[in-house]
């Protein structure tokens, strides 16, 4: 592997605005919402608010890992309904939790190599929507019901029919489960929670922060990227749902673990969410922003995708933060605030202490020295995806988008976002402020 | 067609498959209709054709908007006598005989509208193919205006769909797309117009059997069983039309049931009812609404305004309706109120609205998405027009105007909704006065088709005149009217409604006095429209035009308002209510002087219809009677306030209300428009 180089080698690439639905937890049935119904609610109000029009974009990118049967190219479905045009092309990826990032990552490479210079990406997942399938028996059973043609071979077929035909495959507990090292991600959270010693007490501690931050800031009115979702039954969602302010350490303590039964330390209480929920950026380049005078949100300044072991995928942001500051001679404290997505909180804090661990960064982020201590303080100030919830193909750009709004309200400068990814990856962004 | 001082209707065309194309494209019209030159020139291309023995022939239009309209409804009005109305009929009727008799298969090529007198040459057809598309319907309307069907609508329907089928659209009036068409077997093929051509051809090639009804249908036409459904059909009908003032779908049910199975019976009935009826004075009135309707359609035709967004602020009742029937029109709108949860029942009822109109799931999704919710109003500054649909109060309204007018396009629209404050008054408060209009709806916003459009003093000519083209965009009947306190329609009905108050007042039971309003042949009786409307509503309309027209409001009203009972919205007004229906109480052993109730309503919406005039709130008589009937319903069957005055003698009605006034007080004195209605010749106004 050859020397890599910073950003994506070419013009510099801005964020003009944002905005996203409020996350929905999923509640055992499917949601009010398919995942491009949330992309076009999200997006509406952003472009109604822009100088331009939505036929002025380059192109539509939007990250999804399960769209409906009904959303072949996702991104295209959502581009139409949001009345860029027929002109506007759109295309739809997927690196699994982190699609939502891969769509930013994506849409920045083609702004700096001069492609496009005003782009729409973002990302979306409709985790209630997930289908529940027929299994491969079943299949085949329809299948041969079908070709059979007299009634004599369709009874035939029919009495073929059992029981254990209608057990059906569900697509959202095989989609979390990683299908090379045959473990759940629940059960990648246990294994770094066994190796950095990340006690049940810990996870609790830290996923009821998550849930009182988040709360604080509903309250506050830190997130206001947040667009309100009506449905057509006459309800409204404006707040992220699954957020619990009441939440507390003897609560969390009477839940039983979930992946590792019956003496895993990994609970639903101090997990990520499953969730419904999409988020936009607009991406452009200079002469977009001066062309259309538009404001400026921020700038993304570079990009890192890290491969690891599967069964520790957790550890992602770490591999995929590391190189970031590598290239950029930057050590934690020139890091204003951090998100590191929480699909575990046993996995945040994992990363959090393998960053600091001399031998952890000798031996796989290849340093001599450890990072400064991530201070929590600066970590997932608003809440993470423990409260607000983890729609897979979302989550990524959820956290770039609200970095950008935290820099500007803190008047800070510099800040990381980082997911861990389903399969044994990572992926972090390095964000700064500019002013004007 | 050697003749060249004639119009030429038609032109033919034969094919490598020796299949005739007749083309019907009515000279200088722009919809191809019915008249008697239309079947001469028919009736001799179909000899001609006859002669020369093709493999088959389709009838199609070359007009783009549709197949055919019907009869030439002003070929109506010229007939005055029942013997000339029947020598229309069988004229029509001979025509269509000789293009059922032909020896070879013929096919109708359906697309656009195909109404009353086309669908009957349809069915004289052999076969019928339809275009695909949510534009193209069939039907036979004729009940709509008074009549029924007379060239064979009825005689060939009946065989081909079976009775029940076949009286169920004809009775109904109503308009069917292709592929309820093909359900029902009155179409044989539906497809897009790529393949319309294809489609033609291949019925005549092929010549299928034609559709015949299954046994449930045929068996409703049997004739043990027809007096039964007979009779169910007249209860039906007599929900909503009843018998003495619409005779003709009683008459059609009649002739079903005496001749269902013979055609040639069934045809010579049809003619002579028809004839009967086209000369009595429902059909012509309703013949005369018809008449009104095109005259408001007629009204707002600039093909240049092109507006494409609709901001909205408002989402009650009114302001939500117009949001979603404005979707539904195909604008792209944005609805705004103070708060997400005053915006989310709006997007509720809007979505039940796309469920019934557009059906098919993506036309539904197509149109909720051109709806987006809007509470930071980010909309003002993308809109060609706004509506502003927010409580009835000047103050607030003018505090509106004058925080958007900064944010909005320098020539869009701004239009109120506004039912009873005069435009002067909330135009102050705009720097640019001449953009202000009044857009007012009725309620409910999907079944009224009339829209009052208000010119104030400072509202520009070009702002009125969009006003009226967006009216007709969305598929509104526009009626111009003057920025004068109630406008036209509440102030009409405003009297009337205070009439029925004091009635129940003096002990009248409601449904006595509802019966007595709905006997004449109003939608609804005044009581229970109060109630429907909302006592609140009505108090508060009613306190405005009291104070510019010095009206007293009778205490009852007050009272009932006072004690929080406002009719349906809060189950007990004057009726109390079960599920949305008033309680009815029998009319009871009371000895009511039904006529002097009717007077006392009646008398009272025509004495202030005589004001309207006089004032010049509204241009003419046929505009007003127009608005009336398409804004409350007014007994159309008699063609509106004005025309009933005219049939009844202005005198009549004159002297009514005097003998009124000195009985029961100074609310009926007749207004001083009367003087000139009552010395014209004959005591008929002019």
């Amino acid at each position: 592997m050859g020397e890599r180089q910073s950003g994506w080698g070419g013009r510099p690439v801005f964020v003009v605005d944002g905005s996203r639905t409020p996350y929905i937890k999923a509640r055992g049935k499917p949601g009010p919402f398919s995942a491009s119904d949330l992309a076009v609610a999200a997006g509406q109000p952003l472009l109604a608010r822009q100088p331009f029009a939505a036929g002025d974009f380059d192109e539509v990118i939007l990250g999804c890992m399960m769209p409906s049967e009904d959303e072949a190219n996702i991104a295209r479905v959502a581009a139409l309904r949001l009345g860029c045009g027929d002109r506007v092309p759109a295309w739809t990826v997927q690196r699994n939790c982190a699609s939502g990032m891969q769509s930013i990552d994506s849409a920045a490479q083609n702004i700096a190599s001069g492609r496009s210079s005003l782009v729409l990406a973002g990302g979306v997942e409709a985790m209630s929507r997930a289908p529940i399938m027929y299994n491969d028996t079943m299949v085949h059973w329809l299948a041969a019901l079908a070709r059979a043609r007299t009634p004599m071979a369709k009874l035939k077929v029919l009495g073929g029919l059992r029981p254990g035909h209608f057990k059906p495959v569900i697509a959202l507990l095989r989609g979390l489960t990683d299908p090379i090292v045959g473990l759940s991600m629940g059960q990648t959270a246990e294994i770094l929670a066994h190796r950095f010693g990340i006690t049940r007490e810990m996870m609790d501690n830290f996923a009821v922060r998550s849930h009182l931050r988040l709360a604080s800031a509903h309250e506050n009115g830190d997130l206001d990227e947040i667009e309100v979702l009506y449905d057509t039954r006459g309800n409204i969602y404006d707040h992220d749902d699954g957020v619990r302010p009441d939440s507390s350490i003897e609560k969390l303590a009477k839940l039983r673990p979930v992946f590792d039964k019956p003496v895993g330390t990994v609970t639903a209480g101090n997990s990520a969410q499953i969730t419904d929920g999409a988020a936009w950026l607009i991406l452009a380049s200079e002469e977009s922003v001066s062309r259309h005078n538009l404001p400026v949100l921020g700038q993304l300044i570079d990009s890192q995708w890290a491969g690891l072991d599967p069964a520790q995928m957790g550890l992602g942001p770490d591999y995929a933060m590391a190189p970031i500051m590598q290239r950029h001679g930057l050590d934690t404290p020139d890091i204003d605030y951090f998100e590191i997505n929480e699909a575990f909180a046993a996995q945040v804090l994992a990363c959090i202490t393998a960053w600091k661990d001399p031998e952890f960064c000798r031996n796989e982020l290849h340093r001599d020295t450890p990072f400064t201590p991530i201070d929590e303080e600066r970590l997932n100030v608003d809440g993470g995806a423990v409260a607000v919830g983890h729609p897979v193909g979302s989550s990524g750009a959820r956290i770039v988008l609200h970095m950008l709004k935290l820099l500007q309200r803190k008047n800070a400068k510099r800040g990381m976002a980082s997911i861990c990814i389903g399969g044994g990856q990572g992926g972090a962004m390095l964000i700064e402020r500019t002013t004007g | 067609m050697e003749n060249t001082t004639e119009n030429v209707h038609f032109n033919v065309a034969t094919d490598n498959d020796n299949i005739i194309w007749l083309h019907f494209d009515k000279a200088d019209a722009g919809t191809n209709v019915l008249n008697t030159e239309v079947f001469d020139q028919l009736d001799q291309h179909l000899q001609k054709i006859a002669a020369q023995s093709p493999r088959g022939l389709v009838i199609l239009s070359d007009k783009a908007n549709g197949f055919i309209a019907g009869a030439d409804i002003t070929a109506f009005t010229r007939i005055k006598t029942s013997d000339e109305a029947l020598g229309f009929l069988h004229r029509g009727q001979e025509v269509f005989n000789r293009l059922e008799a032909l020896p070879f298969p013929t096919v109708a090529l359906i697309h656009g509208f195909c109404l009353g007198g086309g669908t009957e040459l349809s069915l004289a057809c052999r076969y019928r193919v339809t275009r695909d598309d949510p534009g193209t319907r069939m039907g036979l309307p004729e009940v709509k205006l008074g009549i029924h069907p007379g060239w064979g609508g009825s005689a060939r329907m009946v065989p081909l769909l079976g009775g029940l089928k076949a009286m169920d659209l004809i009775l109904s009036g109503r308009s069917i797309d292709g592929r309820t068409g093909k359900r029902m077997g009155l179409v044989d093929l539906v497809v897009p117009e790529r393949h319309m051509r294809a489609a033609a051809r291949k019925l005549v090639l092929e010549s299928p059997t034609p559709h015949q009804p299954g046994l449930l249908d045929r068996l409703s036409n049997n004739a043990l069983v027809r007096p039964l459904l007979a009779r169910v059909f007249s209860q039906q009908v007599a929900k909503r039309a009843p018998k003495n003032h619409y005779p003709s779908p009683y008459a059609m049910i009649d002739i079903w049931r005496k001749h269902a199975t013979d055609k040639r019976r069934m045809l010579d009935a049809e003619a002579q009812s028809l004839a009967n009826l086209m000369t009595g004075a429902t059909a012509q009135n309703l013949v005369r609404v018809f008449f009104l309707q095109e005259q408001l359609k007629s009204l707002g035709k600039d093909k240049t305004y092109q507006p494409k967004s609709v901001h909205v602020i408002g989402a009650g009742t009114m302001g939500g309706d117009i949001a979603a029937w404005c979707t539904f029109r195909g604008f792209h709108v944005t609805l705004q109120d103070q708060s997400p949860e005053r915006i989310a029942p709006a997007v509720k009822r809007a979505y039940t609205l796309f469920k019934r109109k557009l059906k098919r799931p993506i036309k539904i999704n197509e149109a909720m998405d051109r709806l987006m919710p809007d509470h930071k109003g980010i909309g003002v500054e993308r809109a060609d027009i706004i509506i502003e649909a927010i409580f009835e109060d000047a103050n607030v309204k003018r505090s509106l105007y004058k925080d958007i007018e900064p944010r909005m396009k320098p020539d869009a629209i701004l239009a109120t909704n506004t039912s009873s404050i005069p435009l002067e008054e909330l135009s102050s408060a705009l720097s640019k006065p001449e953009r202000l209009v009044g857009l007012h709806f009725f309620n409910p916003v999907a079944m009224m088709q009339l829209v009052e459009v208000v010119t104030g003093e400072a509202t520009s000519a070009e702002v009125a005149a969009r006003a009226m083209t967006f009216t007709r965009q969305i598929d509104r009947l526009p009626l111009p009217v003057t920025s004068t306190p109630g406008f036209m329609v509440n102030r009409i009905l405003m009297p009337y409604l205070m009439e029925a108050v004091l009635l129940e007042a003096e002990g009248v039971p409601p449904a006595v006095i509802d019966k007595a309003a709905t006997d004449f042949g109003m939608p609804m009786g005044p009581v229970q429209l109060a109630d429907t409307v909302g006592l609140d509503i009505c108090l508060h309309v009613a306190e405005i035009l009291a104070e510019h027209f010095n009206a007293e409001i009778p205490q009852r009203l007050k009272k009932l308002v006072a004690d929080g009972n406002l009719g349906r919205k809060s189950g007990r007004g004057f009726y109390s209510y079960k599920k949305g229906k008033p309680v009815k109480q029998k009319a009871g052993d009371g000895n009511w002087n039904v006529d002097e109730i009717t007077n006392r309503l009646i008398d009272r919406l025509l004495n202030e219809s005589v004001s309207c005039v006089r004032e010049h709130v509204v241009e003419s008589d046929e505009l007003l009677d127009a608005g009336m009937i398409f804004g409350t319903g007014f007994a159309p069957f008699r063609g509106g306030p004005m025309h009933h005055i005219d049939a009844v003698g202005a005198e009549v009605i004159y002297q009514q209300l005097q003998s009124l006034e000195k009985l029961r007080g100074k609310r009926f004195t007749p207004d001083p428009g009367w003087e000139a209605m009552t010395k014209s010749s004959g005591g008929k106004h002019v």
